[in-house]
């Protein structure tokens, strides 16, 4: 059991932490993207980063579910704490550890297959469910994303008929009906009209109380309207980290406020 | 009242004038040369068609290859060509896939990656007679004669080259994405590729295999050293089998009326399957 101490920001966090971050960097090749990030993202809470482009907020979300691995010239150092347990250590199965932290990208990523199958096919890989219960899980996966109404009378069209909104939702219907335990957002609304970003901010305040949430955004009015916890990066730094509603009005550091206020750079 | 004429900056009419008749020209050109490349076109089609339509009976499809002057069909040269296509295809389809798949998914950079892309790069380039020859020493010496299976492996070296580079290509368009979606879930890389990867590229691969087809089917060089020929039915493909390009080669060239004219049925035959595979594969690209 890796023994670390909290980091300060963490007096405001009262829920136990899902993920800790100890002394995490990360570098692309020879760019040092992440440095010594520390952070406790507390469970059943949605927390989203934000900060200008290129300052390490979705290198630190693909850091969660190992998705860097797939790059060779990715490297991440320091620990990464989920529930207490490293889950950058080689012994830590990555097929696991992602059926444990589901994903969900900027552009909608529907498979190139049935609606139906778009949502079995996660479920297929870790369970063998009889015909009954996979629709079940079809079903209440489907209608956990809020999308269950649209599609129910053509779950066997290919995916891609859908519309954007739609897909995005699929995505995230996907990602649940595997049951993690943290679902990541990068920036799951950048592709969205403002309708279906309404739809699924909704979304994400129903999924906080079974999930932990942690969503990239670009946009500020979200994080504030749909996060609990709010981190500041820049330049691959944390800058600052806490409580959303103290993060907006009271913010400590500079950087942040300038940030905030739209006084940056 | 009338209304004012619109004044613009100087010089814009004239440099505007001078746009349009550039568009003009370059439209006529390019309206023309295209219209040079289906006149021959359709000048070939027509050959075939009037020739070729003369000698289509019942009996193409059922009778052997003649004698000089006597009656007959192309039955055996049908039959030779649909089975060695056929093993052609069976054969060189997955090791194109599976190379091409190795060079997307699992090693695109290094040396052995750019080795691969460099030899494919060469045979796809090679005169078919090459590879004829190739085989000729590889397969039909060593087995001491001519024969079908031969034709076939001469065949093969032609298609995998093909769906290679079309395998590779397609699945270079399959956007990072969407790969990553599937790893997010925690699938293993193999399950990632046959269920997400391939097929999102189905389309794009089928095209490949098809165009690969339509090509074997009308090569004759590869198999003039190979399959070489056959007047009657080869019982199996160990025998010297007969094809229709190689059959047409051989009518062709005759001075018997009777071959000449099967010689042009066999073109119609080829010309047709060739335009259908075409057609398919352009309908699978465009419903991708």
């Amino acid at each position: 059991m890796p023994h670390s101490s909290a980091p300060p920001s963490a007096i405001e966090v009262r829920s136990t932490p899902k993920i800790s971050v100890r002394q995490l960097n990360f570098h692309y090749g020879k760019f040092h993207a992440l440095k010594n990030i520390d952070l406790d993202i507390p469970t059943h809470q949605v927390t989203a980063f934000i900060g200008p482009s290129g300052c390490g907020k979705s290198t630190l979300l693909r850091v969660f579910n190992r998705m860097f691995e797939l790059y060779p010239d990715q490297r991440a150092q320091g620990q990464v704490l989920l529930d207490g347990e490293d889950l950058l250590a080689r012994t830590h199965d990555v097929a696991l550890l992602r059926a444990k932290i589901g994903m969900v990208f900027q552009k909608p990523t529907p498979f190139p297959m049935s609606i139906y199958d778009n949502i079995a096919f996660g479920v297929r890989l870790f369970e063998r469910l009889s015909l009954a219960d996979m629709d079940e899980r079809v079903e209440w996966a489907l209608r956990k994303a809020a999308l269950w109404d649209e599609v129910k009378d053509k779950l066997e069209q290919s995916g891609a008929s859908l519309s954007g909104g739609q897909q995005q939702r699929l995505c995230i219907a996907r990602g649940i009906a595997v049951q993690p335990e943290v679902l990541l957002l990068d920036e799951p609304c950048s592709a969205l009209d403002p309708i279906s970003t309404a739809r699924i901010e909704e979304l994400m305040a129903e999924l906080k109380s079974e999930y932990t949430v942690v969503i990239v955004t670009h946009n500020m009015q979200q994080a504030a309207r749909c996060s609990d916890y709010t981190a500041y990066m820049y330049l691959g730094e944390l800058i600052e980290f806490g409580a959303t509603e103290r993060m907006f009005f009271k913010p400590r550091r500079k950087e942040t406020e300038d940030y905030i206020t739209g006084r940056f750079g | 009242m009338m209304a004012p004429r619109p004044v613009y900056p100087p010089g814009r009419l004239s440099l505007h004038a001078w746009r349009r008749r550039t568009n003009a020209l370059a439209l006529t050109l390019s309206v023309a040369a295209m219209g040079f490349g289906l006149f021959w076109l359709g000048w070939i089609l027509w050959e075939t068609l009037r020739l070729g339509l003369a000698g289509m009976a019942l009996s193409l499809f059922t009778q052997v290859t003649p004698a000089p002057n006597d009656a007959g069909g192309l039955a055996n040269a049908i039959v030779g060509s649909l089975s060695m296509v056929a093993l052609a295809t069976a054969v060189g389809t997955p090791i194109g896939m599976l190379a091409g798949i190795y060079l997307v998914e699992y090693r695109p950079r290094g040396a052995l990656a750019a080795a691969t892309r460099f030899v494919n790069d060469i045979l796809l380039s090679a005169p078919s007679i090459v590879i004829g020859l190739f085989i000729f020493e590889a397969v039909v010496a060593p087995m001491g004669g001519f024969s079908g299976w031969a034709g076939a492996a001469a065949l093969a070296l032609i298609v995998i080259p093909v769906v290679l580079r079309t395998t590779e290509n397609t699945l270079k368009l399959v956007p990072a994405e969407l790969r990553e979606a599937a790893y997010a879930l925690g699938a293993p890389k193999w399950r990632v590729i046959l269920a997400i990867t391939l097929r999102a590229a189905r389309a794009g691969v089928v095209t490949g295999v098809l165009l690969a087809v339509a090509r074997i089917a009308g090569e004759t060089a590869p198999l003039l050293f190979t399959a070489l020929n056959n007047q009657f039915w080869a019982s199996d493909l160990a025998h010297p089998t007969a094809s229709l390009p190689v059959v047409i080669f051989q009518f062709a060239m005759s001075p018997y009326e009777n071959w000449q004219h099967l010689a042009w049925a066999g073109v119609l035959l080829i010309t047709l399957a060739v335009l259908g595979l075409n057609i398919l594969a352009r309908a699978l690209a465009r419903g991708r």
